[in-house]
This record gives C-alpha cells, sequence and structure tokens, in this order.
C-alpha cells in the first residue's frame, strides 16, 4: 500500500516562519493530526504562545487564541470553563511556560484544570535570539551566558514534567522528543494520550517535547538532533512520568 | 416595582452581575473588595455559572481574557493593587476588543497603601495603565444603588462596543449598606460571531493582538479610535445640582460627589452661589457639558480623594479660563464641613 504525505485538514496552507531544522513544524504537525484523528477539528480552541509558538493560531485550521507571554494556561482555563466540552490546549516553549508563566502552569495543575500543555523544550529562548531559560543545560553557551551556563550564576535546569507529576490535579505527564521517526511516533501517541486524558475529563495534562533548534544552539540540523538524543534526554529523561490512576477510563492507552 | 433590600455595595455588585447575566467570574481576595468573590462564590453555583479563584490577578484576568474570547459574559473584581497587576491583560483585551467588566473597589496607595476608601486610580483606569494606545469605558457610581445599575449598564456597554468597562467604585462604596431595588434579571445574549466556540459550520475565528506589519498595527489602532471616537460621541454622562448661576462650581464623582452636594447645600444656605458638577463617566468625560456648567463660575473646585488627578480633566474641559484649585483628602471620605468650609475660603477677597 502506498503512503504519501497527506496533509491534514487541521493545518492551513500557510508557509512555516520557523528556522531550517527546527522542531516546531513537526510538532505543530503531530497536534494537528491528533485532532483531525480524534474527528475534533470543529471542537478545539487552541491557545498559542509568545515566542517560536506564537503564530500557531496561523497554522492551525481550527480556533485559537493568541495569548500574552506565560499566560496562556489563565486564558485557556478562561476558554475551557465557558466549554467545559471541547478540547482546548496550550502550545508553548520553555521561556514562556518555565519561566514567565510558571504560576499559571502550576495553578492550572494543582486545580486539575481539564487542560493540555504542549510543552516545547528547547532549553532556550529561541524567538529572541537565543537567550537563557530556566531549562538550558549547565554548561550551555547562549546569548546570556556566553561562557556557559553554571549553577553559581544561574543555578540548574528546570524539570517542569517531574514536579507537575506531583501535583494530585495532574492525570497524564509525559515526555517525549523527536530526534528520531520513533520517538516521533512516541509523541504522537502521548499527544494522543493528553487529548483523550482531557476529552474524558480526568484533569490536567502536559507533554513536554525536546526541541531542536539548531540556530541558536549553532549547529547545523543533524548535530542538533544529536544533541537533543545525547544531552538534553540525560538531563530530560523521556517516558511517562504520570498516567490517570484508572487508565481504562481514558481510551484507548 | 421590586421590593426595597438592604445590601452591601459589594454584594450588590456581585448580584447586579447575576442579574446582568453574567455567569463566569475570576477573581482573587483583596480588601476592601472580597465580599464580590464571596458572593459570586455561592450564587453562581446556583445559576448554573462558573467561579474560579484564580493564583494572582495576573491569571484572573488572562482567565477574563479566555473567556471573553470564547463568548461569554464576564467580570473580574479586584482593588487598587490588585489593578495594577491586571495592567499587561487589559491592554490585551483592549486590543482584542473583547467585551469584560472590571470593578475596581479603590483603596489607598502608592504601594500597598492602606485599605481606606480612595479615588487615586483615576490616571491608571482614565488615562492608560497599560501599554499602547487604548481607552476603558469608566463609570463612577456613587451610591449602592448605582453600583447595581451601574454594573448591568457596563455589561450592555461592554457588550455594544466591545470593550473594558471599568466599575470605579471606592472602599466606602464597596462595603456601607444602603437600600435597593434590582431591575428585572436580563436573559437575553449577545450575538458573538467572533467567539472561539469551536469552528462548527465556519473557518476558524482567530483573537489574538499581534500586528507585526507597520501598516496593520497602524491600522489596528485607526480602527480602535474611530470606535473610542464613537464612544465619545454618543456615551458621556455626568449630573448637575445648581450649575446655573453657580460661581463656585464643584467637581466631584463617586462617594465624595454625594458629600460635596451637602457641602454645595450648605453653602446655598450661607448665601453662596455654589454649584456641583458630577461627571458619571470618567472616561470618556464630560467635557462640553462640564464647560457649559462653568459658563457663570468665578472658581472651579475639583474635590477628590487624590493628590490631583481629575482635576487635569477638569482644567482640560474648561480651557483654564477660570481658576481651578484642588480640594483633597487622603485615606478618607472628607466630610461636608470641611468641603464647606474649602467653598466659604473662596468668597473670602
Amino acid at each position: 500500500m502506498a503512503k504519501g504525505y497527506v496533509k491534514p485538514t487541521t493545518l492551513t496552507d500557510v508557509p512555516w516562519h520557523f528556522c531550517p531544522g527546527c522542531n516546531h513544524g513537526i510538532i505543530h504537525r503531530l497536534c494537528a493530526e491528533v485532532v483531525e484523528e480524534m474527528g475534533l477539528q470543529s471542537q478545539t480552541i487552541g491557545v498559542g504562545s509568545v515566542g517560536c509558538g506564537v503564530f500557531s493560531y496561523n497554522y492551525f485550521n481550527f480556533d485559537g487564541i493568541g495569548p500574552s507571554h506565560g499566560r496562556a494556561p489563565a486564558v485557556a482555563t478562561g476558554v475551557k470553563r465557558v466549554h467545559p466540552d471541547k478540547l482546548v490546549f496550550t502550545y508553548q516553549g520553555d521561556g514562556d511556560l518555565a519561566a514567565i508563566g510558571t504560576t499559571e502552569m502550576v495553578h492550572s495543575a494543582v486545580r486539575g484544570e481539564n487542560i493540555t500543555i504542549i510543552f516545547v523544550n528547547n532549553s532556550l529562548y529561541g524567538m529572541t535570539g537565543g537567550q537563557m531559560a530556566p531549562t538550558t543545560l549547565l554548561g550551555q553557551k547562549t546569548s546570556t551566558t556566553p561562557k556557559g551556563r553554571t549553577r553559581e550564576q544561574a543555578g540548574y535546569p528546570m524539570k517542569v514534567c517531574e514536579m507537575l507529576a506531583t501535583m494530585d490535579g495532574a492525570a497524564y505527564i509525559a515526555r517525549t522528543a523527536v530526534f528520531n521517526p520513533a520517538q516521533v511516533n512516541k509523541t504522537k501517541k502521548a499527544i494522543r494520550k493528553a487529548f483523550e486524558t482531557q476529552m474524558a475529563g480526568l484533569g490536567f495534562s502536559m507533554v513536554e517535547i525536546l526541541s531542536a533548534c539548531p540556530t541558536n544552539w549553532g549547529m547545523n540540523p543533524l548535530q542538533a538532533l544529536k544533541h537533543v538524543e545525547e544531552n538534553m534526554t540525560a538531563v530530560y529523561p523521556l517516558g511517562e512520568y504520570k498516567v490517570p490512576t484508572d487508565p481504562s477510563s481514558a481510551g484507548s492507552f | 416595582m421590586a421590593e426595597l433590600v438592604l445590601m452591601k455595595g459589594n454584594e450588590a455588585i456581585g448580584e447586579a452581575a447575576i442579574r446582568a447575566n453574567c455567569r463566569h467570574f475570576f477573581g482573587y481576595p483583596i480588601t476592601p473588595q472580597t465580599e464580590v468573590l464571596e458572593h459570586l462564590a455561592r450564587r453562581l453555583p446556583e445559576e448554573g455559572g462558573s467561579y474560579v479563584q484564580a493564583e494572582s490577578e495576573v491569571s484572573a484576568i488572562n482567565m477574563v481574557f479566555g473567556a471573553s474570547a470564547s463568548g461569554a459574559r464576564v467580570m473580574t473584581a479586584s482593588s487598587s493593587p490588585g489593578i495594577s497587576l491586571m495592567q499587561e491583560g487589559i491592554s490585551y483585551i483592549a486590543s482584542a476588543e473583547l467585551p469584560a467588566v472590571i470593578v475596581n473597589i479603590m483603596r489607598g496607595s502608592p504601594g500597598l497603601g492602606g485599605i481606606h476608601p480612595s479615588q487615586a486610580d483615576y490616571f491608571q483606569s482614565v488615562k492608560g495603565g497599560g501599554h499602547g494606545d487604548y481607552k476603558l469605558i469608566v463609570l463612577a457610581p456613587s451610591s449602592v444603588q448605582e453600583l447595581i445599575d451601574h454594573t448591568m449598564l457596563a455589561f450592555e456597554l461592554s457588550e455594544k462596543y466591545r470593550t473594558i468597562v471599568v466599575i470605579f467604585g471606592d472602599g466606602m462604596l464597596g462595603q456601607m449598606m444602603e437600600p435597593v431595588r434590582f431591575p428585572e434579571a436580563v436573559t437575553s445574549a449577545v450575538d458573538r460571531p467572533w467567539a472561539t466556540t469551536g469552528m462548527q459550520g465556519r473557518g476558524p475565528n482567530i483573537v489574538h493582538t499581534l500586528y507585526l506589519p507597520a501598516d496593520e498595527l497602524e491600522n489596528h489602532c485607526f480602527h480602535l479610535f474611530e470606535k473610542y471616537a464613537a464612544i465619545e460621541a454618543c456615551e458621556k454622562r455626568s449630573s448637575e445640582y445648581l450649575t446655573e448661576d453657580a460661581e463656585i462650581l464643584l467637581i466631584s464623582y463617586g462617594i465624595t460627589s454625594r458629600v460635596t452636594k451637602a457641602a454645595v447645600e450648605m453653602a446655598r444656605e450661607n448665601g453662596i452661589k455654589a454649584g456641583l458638577f458630577r461627571p458619571i463617566t470618567l472616561w470618556p468625560f464630560p467635557d462640553e457639558a462640564l464647560n457649559n456648567a462653568a459658563r457663570n463660575a468665578k472658581t472651579v473646585i475639583s474635590a477628590e480623594i487624590s493628590m490631583g488627578q481629575m482635576i487635569e480633566d477638569v482644567r482640560l474641559s474648561i480651557r483654564d479660563r477660570i481658576p481651578v484649585k484642588l480640594f483633597n483628602r487622603i485615606g478618607l471620605v472628607p466630610s461636608p464641613e470641611e468641603i464647606f468650609e474649602a467653598i466659604r475660603k473662596e468668597t473670602e477677597v
């Protein structure tokens, strides 16, 4: 059986603005494919972010909101309380989510807000040109850690999945990556589990996806994927950190 | 006629929101506003609505953003320091042209200030507060009954113009009890074809505030200000008391206007031709009506619980033709006697 590239109806024809080798395009597509496969195109409201994910509402072919920096989980809370039966997810980077948006992220999990966060972690601020984020690895050079991040000056990388998995309100928490096709498939499954968790009304869900930023890492795309596989996963181990206690009630686990 | 009930200002605001068919509230506790939350935390679930106590005012206003974008009638309430935290979200909501009602039960400031009544957030709400070019409709009620009437009006205006409407109260109005009558409940829903409700049968609706091409941003700002011009043309509100022959014209709003009215009556009893002009909308400011009310005035006094903020709009309105003086107290509502004394002083040469 021939398999070809078929663009999901849940993506528009707007060309990506992403740099060569960036993983945002893959992750956008995975979200769009899952929405389409679950038959939820007309039932979905996406909430974007500020940073490289800022134009997600231009790429997704369903309703979308552009919030301010870091506030997406609060905005999504407002949407979900009005439309509890709809699929509501945020698409946020690590600067947006793990720095300025920490409060909104933590408390949406504390409330067990029935939303999903798609968290794209590329270990720095991409859109503004590669500054240190809370997720920057020790020793990693960025424009604001020109000699590499040191724990004395800037502390340690922030582990969001590990933190949110301690929250009783969090139902599904997973960390994945997209550095090879097998990982892409795993990421898609995790996104589907997160969305199914939400549609089953089980509570807060998040998928953290480790993502390459060749431009700001000063690498070519292949080097960047290798860096994710070898160095990022060592600090940010992949896997499911929390799954619903009764998986059978959440659909196809 | 509706039953007369005795009610606290903050609770009256909450109940008025329910009468106005508002079913979503997001807030954070802060004195002297907290009874708005408490009332709605109890009443909204009874009405099938949703109350969320946010982790901060920053989050509360962004929940308002999301709920309004998704088509709901929505309100938040806070007091001065909390309203400061909301300024980022207010700028975004204004740019996205979302209807929302924000209650500010002002307290003493700057900083943590105090929990006393205050009118020192005039610049913040009337002149801006958040970043960028935008305006908010600002209503200044002076009684618990007006807290109710203005809350219901606020929802109507916010949807008519797709804008934020601020209920500009103070710690005394929020805390005091007065007999009130509630109007008939509003049951109609306003059509919001732009809302992000899930795209059944239509293309995607997008609510955003980013205009990267310079010409798009310019067009957006000019569009916003065409709307604001329409509001200025239609929505200026004020009331006058004994202004026809007034030689000393007092300008005050909110709780202060009631005390000032008593001072004007004292002045009249003492043969002084004093009058009161009360702005009800602070933006749009009733400038022509004020200029007209001041036509016979020799002195104008702006009476406010701030170090002099509305006074700038007073001077602009009368084009500095007449000397404008400030009467102010901080941390309390002035007494009629002390405002009368300020009036009497103006008659001494």
